[in-house]
């Protein structure tokens, strides 16, 4: 469960982590403090509950600065694989739509014709409010 | 100038120009407190009831607002950014969602040619540099109405950047004087639009209508060089007649195709800037202007009682949601210079092209209008201010002989104050501009009096089908032509009330009127009062 939820907060943590490790800790020791852990957890949905978890993830992202190792001086960033091709521009013509009841069989349910979704979004609670993960 | 048509302009009691005095209450009638509907389940403003501020014997600092926007037009074409189905406003729900706007698997975005020109559009109306690359990104968030759980945006290179948006105030005594006033254009991209949810409390449940996701937007970011609500307000007006008159949006707030976004922060003049807070989903242009304002007193009186502004949506700033979109290469466009040969004219957009094409700008229309007509700039922005009066003016101009000035003054007096009366729209106006054209022909004929014309016109209000001259001949309206006949009726009027001549010779100005006044009443108001004066004048001098 834990290494999927590397995965998952990797890569836009690392956008991040690099502009917060040369502020605050130009050797890249990897500490990652508790207040790092809650915001992780609320862009990534993913409960960091035991000690065991944050050092998993220390050593993940210490894995990851390996990356730094190679020289990319005045080298441009690939954006997509796809950065040489054309961009196909459509013509501004109705073609599509007007399906609802194809759509809404992949629902499981339905109101009238809308979708149902749960209410809102459910806020995390603050780290001191949290309950402590069960480790077994 | 009647005051209804001043709806969308500065109103002269704007604090642009000064500081907002902390002593000062807050004079533009706040709202009581409102719900800015947060999007992705922040709230942003805490509702709270209004504080009549301080006397100012909390010190005379003077504080100085700051106010920047984010705005969002939805753009007016036949289809979606990304994919082929409809855009239109009210459609049974989930009818216009097209595979792709459902976020099934396997579907692509594929841009939307019009989208492109819509923005090129309004990046060179706006003084924007288009950018000839510019890139999609995926900005992600959970929330339902947003199927991928990512919109597809242009954070980082945006297809327009660096424009500027001039906008009218008016200032001092009267509002005669218009002063022009600039806000800086950040960037303007595309991006796409969410889903509807509705929301079911009862049930604990949100309904989703995705017929508005994946609609092409135009987000139009403005500096924050605006000082207060009434500004702001006028920007977002001069923007939304913009849109329009480049038909890139129909701009409509009620309709939620233009939303509103503020960032406010209050400071001391010379000291940094203060915290910021986000007004958000912002639509309608009435309440924006007060939604602001309430936001800077709060802030001020939060300030002044030593608490400190929290800003709730600091966590959502940090763009870790980005990433750049791996479906879509960049966009290139060209100019007539760049423009590769052999290159299907469908797959390319020429900047030059566009540029020649653009329509008249609302700027332009009013110096074109203050040139030809010699109208009073206020004049010319009250024109433009309400849907369909500036083509109902031109009209009564195509068809009359009676002086610009004239039309002017009957149109956004007397015309639009019967419409505001009733609340009526320019197009629902029983009175054409042919009738009121041949209104003003006789009154430039002088076959009535000014007065009389007034009646006229109320008439043709209430009974539609009578042309002006069957009222004028039916009331018998029509001014004595017969001079001769005026004079013998001035004569006999002296000649029974000496006592009032008598008056006149010994220097007295009101007796004048007196005589003018009973002249009136035997010509049943038939006679011009400035003729009668006249003759008058003269037969006293003789």
């Amino acid at each position: 469960m834990w290494a999927r939820a590397v995965l998952l907060g990797h890569r836009s943590w690392m956008g991040w982590h690099r502009g917060f490790t040369s502020k605050t800790d130009p050797q890249g020791s990897g500490r990652v403090t508790a207040e790092v852990i809650e915001h992780l957890e609320r862009l990534a949905l993913v409960d960091f509950g035991s000690q065991e978890a944050v050092a998993r993830l220390e050593k993940a992202i210490a894995f990851a600065d390996r990356l730094r190792a190679v020289d990319t001086e005045g080298v441009e960033p690939m954006e997509s694989v796809l950065e040489d091709r054309c961009l196909y521009l459509r013509s501004d013509n109705v073609v599509e739509g007007n399906c609802v009841e194809e759509l809404l069989q992949n629902a499981h349910r339905v109101v009238e014709e809308y979708f149902v979704a749960p209410p809102g979004n459910i806020s995390l609670p603050k780290q001191d409010e949290q309950q402590p993960f069960s480790h077994n | 100038m009647a005051a209804p048509m001043l709806r969308g302009r500065c109103l002269g009691r704007c604090w642009a120009l000064a500081c907002i005095d902390s002593g000062s209450r807050h004079g533009r009638g706040a709202a009581t407190g409102f719900t800015s509907s947060g999007k992705r389940g922040q709230s942003f403003v805490a509702q709270q009831p209004l504080l009549t501020a301080q006397k100012s014997r909390k010190g005379e600092h003077k504080w100085a607002a700051v106010v920047g926007l984010e705005i969002h037009a939805q753009i007016a074409s036949n289809s979606k950014l990304f994919s082929g189905s409809q855009v239109h406003f009210a459609a049974p729900p989930n009818s216009l969602v097209s595979f792709f706007d459902a976020s099934l698997p396997g579907t692509l975005p594929v841009l939307n040619r019009r989208c492109v020109e819509a923005a090129v559009m309004t990046g060179l109306a706006l003084n924007c540099h288009i950018n000839k690359k510019s890139l999609f990104d995926r900005k992600h968030y959970f929330y339902a109405d947003l199927p991928a759980g990512y919109q597809i945006t242009q954070q980082r290179l945006p297809i327009a950047v660096n424009g500027s948006l001039a906008y009218s105030v008016c200032v001092g005594k009267k509002w005669r004087q218009v002063i022009t006033k600039t806000v800086r254009i950040k960037q303007i991209q595309l991006e796409q639009d969410s889903g509807k949810s509705l929301h079911d409390e009862l049930r604990s449940q949100t309904l989703i209508d995705l017929n508005r996701a994946g609609v092409g937007l135009l987000e139009v970011v403005l500096e924050p060089d605006m000082s207060c609500g009434e500004e702001a307000a006028t920007a977002v007006r001069e923007l939304q007649l913009i849109l329009q008159a480049l038909g890139t949006s129909q701009a409509n707030m009620a309709e939620g195709q233009l939303r509103v976004d503020a960032n406010i922060s209050v400071h001391h003049p010379g000291e940094p800037l203060g915290v910021r807070t986000e007004v958000k989903n912002l639509n309608s242009a009435r309440f924006l202007a007060r939604a602001i304002d309430y936001e800077i007193q709060r802030q001020i009186n939060e300030l002044e009682n030593g608490c400190e502004i929290l800003n709730e949506t600091r966590s959502f700033d940090y763009k870790l949601g980005f990433m750049p979109e791996p479906n879509l290469p960049p966009l290139l466009l060209y100019d007539t210079a760049s423009l590769p040969a052999g290159a299907d004219p469908q797959q390319v957009i020429n900047i030059d092209r566009i540029r020649e094409q653009l329509p008249e700008l609302p700027s332009e229309t009013r110096e074109k209008l203050i040139q030809q007509y010699g109208i009073l700039p206020e004049h010319s922005f009250a024109l433009l201010n309400e849907v369909g009066l500036l083509e109902f003016f031109q009209n009564v101009i195509k068809e009359t002989r009676a002086e610009p000035k004239k039309v002017t003054s009957w149109v956004l007096n007397i015309f639009l104050g019967f419409l505001k009366q009733r609340n009526l729209a320019v197009n629902e106006s029983p009175v054409t501009p042919s009738v009121l054209a041949e209104l003003l022909n006789l009154l430039d004929r002088k076959v009535i009096s000014s007065a009389a014309a007034k009646q006229v016109f109320e008439e043709l209000w209430r009974s539609k089908g009578k042309t002006p001259s069957q009222i004028v001949s039916e009331r018998k309206l029509e001014l004595m032509q017969d001079e001769e006949a005026l004079e013998r009726v001035c004569h006999a009027v002296m000649e029974g009330h000496p006592q009032v001549v008598m008056d006149m010779k010994r220097g007295n100005p009101r007796a004048i009127n007196k005589l003018i006044g009973l002249v009136r009443k035997v010509t049943h108001n038939r006679a011009d009062p400035t003729v009668i004066k006249e003759i008058l004048e003269k037969q006293l001098s003789s």
